[in-house]
């Protein structure tokens, strides 16, 4: 499985660099400049995030629609929490993480509870998730955006890292966010790619019933993955919070379909058993260029919308007839 | 008197099996004709050519003596072919007058004429003398309820072929008996029933004539007053052709019991049975479909845990909570159907091979050791002879008995006293069975117990020191290997001898 993955990853990759070079032509040069790119990465830092956890739900054949109205939540409620602490700096970020992350996982775990306990489709949980977490974001903050008192989140939503490094070359360094999108992005890649757990994600969503019976944990694996992706919508709620100084609870309306089509695009398969990390990284990327493109072409939004369905239109039948052609 | 239904000279083969040989079937308008044959002896293909499921490789199907190309279900349904399986074909959340409808709903214009439609069901309720709640879903209603829905679906449809599969297996004698009123009434208006049954007691009451299959050849067809059961039963049986097994070493007299189970209950199928394996020992477990034979591994297994048994593994008891608890006890459980529930189909041979030991291919039980991986798979390759272009190809894509092959080499991966076989060589080629068998015996040798489900008589009688056979999920006989003759096996497993 990991094969063709890898050769669809691969050819993504080539694709992707033709494209460069034709759409640099397109828009006289201001694509391909390190700025842009920048900004590009900056973009797609919380879709990709949110959609590294919506993969692991997708591979066991599941789906989760909480995400973001869990975005939301979590952050009302680090900043409420950020505002009630007498502490600051890196303290301040690693208590603020680690309540948002619990807030998240606490989801994530009553989003699986009635699907591994009474086997109700994920669709409808999470579902019943996204209207109640947007709701309580809401209602905790009477809402209006939070407006956080610390300048501690500062550098994590606008600076940079290795500023000076780059200075030659051009760009202001490297947004903090991308560099927590990477961290993520490869240890979860790691996780799913080379642990137990990881194996058991993949067994469960090709054939649970087979894996059941090799004496796989079936309800555990399933609740940690909800548990992963709600947790990944609480440090996408953390670095929003930290871009614009504030938790509101409006943020994230539609993030959940956005990291769908990022998974899809990259290769994982909504019928569960297939899928990466690095293909649903490479989904995001690829959604957010076409975005920026169209962006730099002035191409107004409305078509932009409809650009965007037809690709994950195409990107599933693709995959669809793919399978076709392996199975013959 | 012109046949309603001549099959002539039927033949079928599957890969590897020829499941059908010339076979020879008539039936007469009004006439109940008795199917009986052993678990594989070619009745469901049969009836599946009859009903447009399969198609022949060869011989001809004539209805009122004109030959007809049955292509398919619809065809077959349209020629007046009625099939009533074991498991039903109604729609649960539908009423009674929406299942028999299904398909053919009166209609008025765009929409559907629901009081033609109720009309059209009552006509023909009322036709074959039966009430029925008309208001509930069906799967509210009773089985026998069902089945007079099935039967009333069928004859909406003018089917005047009627086949039944084992219709009585779930039924109280209650019903039965009112199924069989049925038929009568089926049989005055000249409807022809073939009636599929293991229950070779019940057979005299309801049919007319009788034809017994055995390895997809008629060897007889007979008015059924003709035919004494002893005697049926004898035909079904026959001389088998002999598949060649392996010698089973001889159980140690002193071999350590390493698998004993007592009172096992497990509802519906199960009720109170006990066994014991030895080392070195087969135990084969012989009895009709739905005796409860998969039932009692799947217990064990803890695939259905058990509702209430005392089970112990080397003398010492274990709990079987879960598939997870049995394995970690030394219980491997090779399923009848590896493809939904023996292997992973889109992973490779690898990670099919590691699946249910993952833990003892990892480093500090996290991260994946996959050269360690790689080294098993290739080891049980060559040792089980698994014809794959390596470990990394994709199981869906091997052969019936090399994805055998792959599941069993995915138990041998861990450390299991006790193997559990279901069906262990279903529709596998002749070759990769006897590849399992050695390995079977490997496995004796090794000290390991066996408890074998099997459908092929030979494959029990060949592969076994001792059989158990299971009847109404109880234990009904246990015969040793001198004793378990195919006449005595069959006898007790249909309830002809204790």
């Amino acid at each position: 499985m990991t094969r063709p993955a890898a050769t669809r990853a691969g050819l993504a990759v080539i694709g992707l660099g033709a494209l460069v070079v034709i759409v640099n032509v397109l828009t006289g040069g201001s694509f391909a400049t390190a700025t842009n790119i920048t900004n590009v990465l900056r973009q797609i830092t919380y879709n990709t995030i949110l959609a590294v956890g919506q993969t692991f739900v997708i591979i066991t054949a599941g789906i989760d629609l909480s995400v973001g109205s869990l975005v939301a939540l979590t952050g009302v409620v680090m900043a409420i929490f950020a505002n009630a602490v007498p502490f600051g700096g890196t303290w301040l970020i690693l208590t603020t993480l680690i309540v948002g992350v619990a807030v998240g996982a606490a989801a994530g775990f009553i989003n699986a509870l009635p699907v591994v306990k009474l086997n109700l489709p994920p669709f409808i949980t999470t579902l019943a998730m996204l209207q109640i977490a947007r709701g309580l974001a809401y209602k905790i903050a009477h809402g209006r955006p939070i407006p956080v008192n610390s300048d501690a989140f500062n550098g994590m939503g606008i600076g940079y890292v290795a500023s000076r490094l780059l200075a030659p070359v051009g760009m202001p360094g490297i947004p903090v966010a991308v560099i927590w999108m990477i961290v993520i992005v490869i240890a979860f890649a790691i996780v799913l790619g080379r642990t137990k757990f990881g194996r058991y994600v993949y067994a469960l969503g090709g054939n649970e019933e087979a894996a059941r019976l090799a004496g796989i944990d079936v309800a555990r694996t399933k609740t940690l993955v909800y548990v992963i992706s709600g947790s990944c919508a609480a440090v996408a709620g953390l670095l929003l919070m930290a871009r614009f100084g504030s938790g509101s609870p409006q943020t994230g309306e539609g993030f959940e379909l956005n990291s769908i089509a990022a998974a899809v695009v990259g290769g994982t398969s909504l019928m569960g058993g297939r899928g990466l990390i690095v293909g649903t990284f490479i989904g995001a990327l690829l959604i957010g260029l076409l975005n920026n493109v169209m962006d730099l072409l002035n191409i107004e939004s409305y078509t932009q919308e409809i650009v965007l369905g037809v690709v994950i239109l195409l990107a599933v039948v693709l995959e669809q007839l793919r399978k076709r052609f392996l199975v013959r | 008197m012109q046949p309603l239904l001549e099959m002539r000279g039927i033949e079928k083969s599957f890969p590897g099996v020829r499941a059908l040989d010339g076979v020879t079937l008539t039936l007469f308008p009004g006439e109940v004709h008795a199917l009986v044959g052993e678990n594989g002896a070619g009745k469901s293909t049969l009836m599946k050519i009859l009903a447009g499921a399969e198609r022949a490789d060869a011989g001809e199907i004539a209805i009122d003596g004109t030959v007809v190309a049955i292509d398919g279900p619809r065809t077959a349904e349209r020629l007046g072919v009625g099939m009533i399986y074991q498991e039903f074909n109604l729609i649960p959340e539908l009423d009674a007058i929406q299942n028999i409808t299904l398909g053919e709903e009166p209609q008025r214009g765009p929409f559907l004429d629901m009081r033609a439609a109720r009309r059209l069901g009552e006509e023909i309720l009322e036709q074959l003398g039966i009430t029925l709640p008309l208001d509930l879903p069906v799967r509210r209603l009773s089985v026998a309820q069902q089945q007079t829905i099935e039967i009333a679906k069928a004859l909406l449809r003018k089917a005047r072929i009627l086949v039944m599969d084992e219709p009585t297996a779930t039924l109280t004698e209650r019903e039965i008996d009112r199924l069989f009123a049925l038929i009568v009434q089926l049989k005055a208006a000249g409807v022809g029933v073939i009636y599929i049954s293991h229950r070779l007691e019940e057979l005299p009451r309801i049919a007319d004539r009788i034809t017994v299959l055995r390895d997809g050849k008629v060897i007889e067809t007979r008015p059924l007053a003709e035919m004494p059961r002893d005697e049926m039963v004898r035909l079904m049986v026959g001389r088998k052709l002999e598949t060649h097994f392996p010698d089973l070493p001889a159980v140690a007299s002193d071999a350590p019991v390493v698998l004993e189970v007592r009172d096992l209950q497990r509802e519906p199928r199960v009720h109170g049975v006990s066994l014991r394996v030895r080392a070195g020992e087969i135990v084969g477990i012989a009895g009709l479909v739905g005796a409860g034979r998969t039932e009692i591994l799947r217990a064990i297994a803890g695939a259905d845990p058990p509702d209430r048994a005392t089970i112990s593994i080397d003398g010492k008891t274990v709990r079987i909570t879960s598939p997870r608890s049995a394995i970690e006890a030394g219980i491997a459980f090779i399923t009848e159907d590896r493809k939904s529930q023996g292997l992973i189909l889109g992973m490779t041979v690898r990670e099919n091979v590691t699946l249910a030991h993952l833990a003892s291919f990892t480093e500090a039980g996290v991260f994946i050791d996959v050269g360690k991986e790689l080294a098993a798979a290739r080891k049980f390759i060559e040792e089980l002879h698994i014809r794959t272009p390596g470990p990394e190809q994709i199981v869906r894509n091997l052969s019936g008995g090399n994805q055998q092959k792959v599941v069993l080499a995915k138990w041998l991966a861990g450390t299991a006293r006790v193997f559990l076989f279901d069906e262990p060589t279903r529709g596998i080629d002749v070759g990769s069975k006897a590849e399992i068998y050695a390995l079977m015996v490997d496995l004796l040798r090794a000290g390991a117990g066996i408890v074998m489900v099997s459908s092929e008589l030979p494959e029990v009688l060949g592969m076994s020191h001792r059989v158990l056979v299971v009847r109404e999920g109880r234990i009904a006989a246990e015969l040793s290997r001198a004793e378990a003759t195919p006449d005595r096996v069959i006898a007790v497993a249909t309830g002809v001898a204790a």
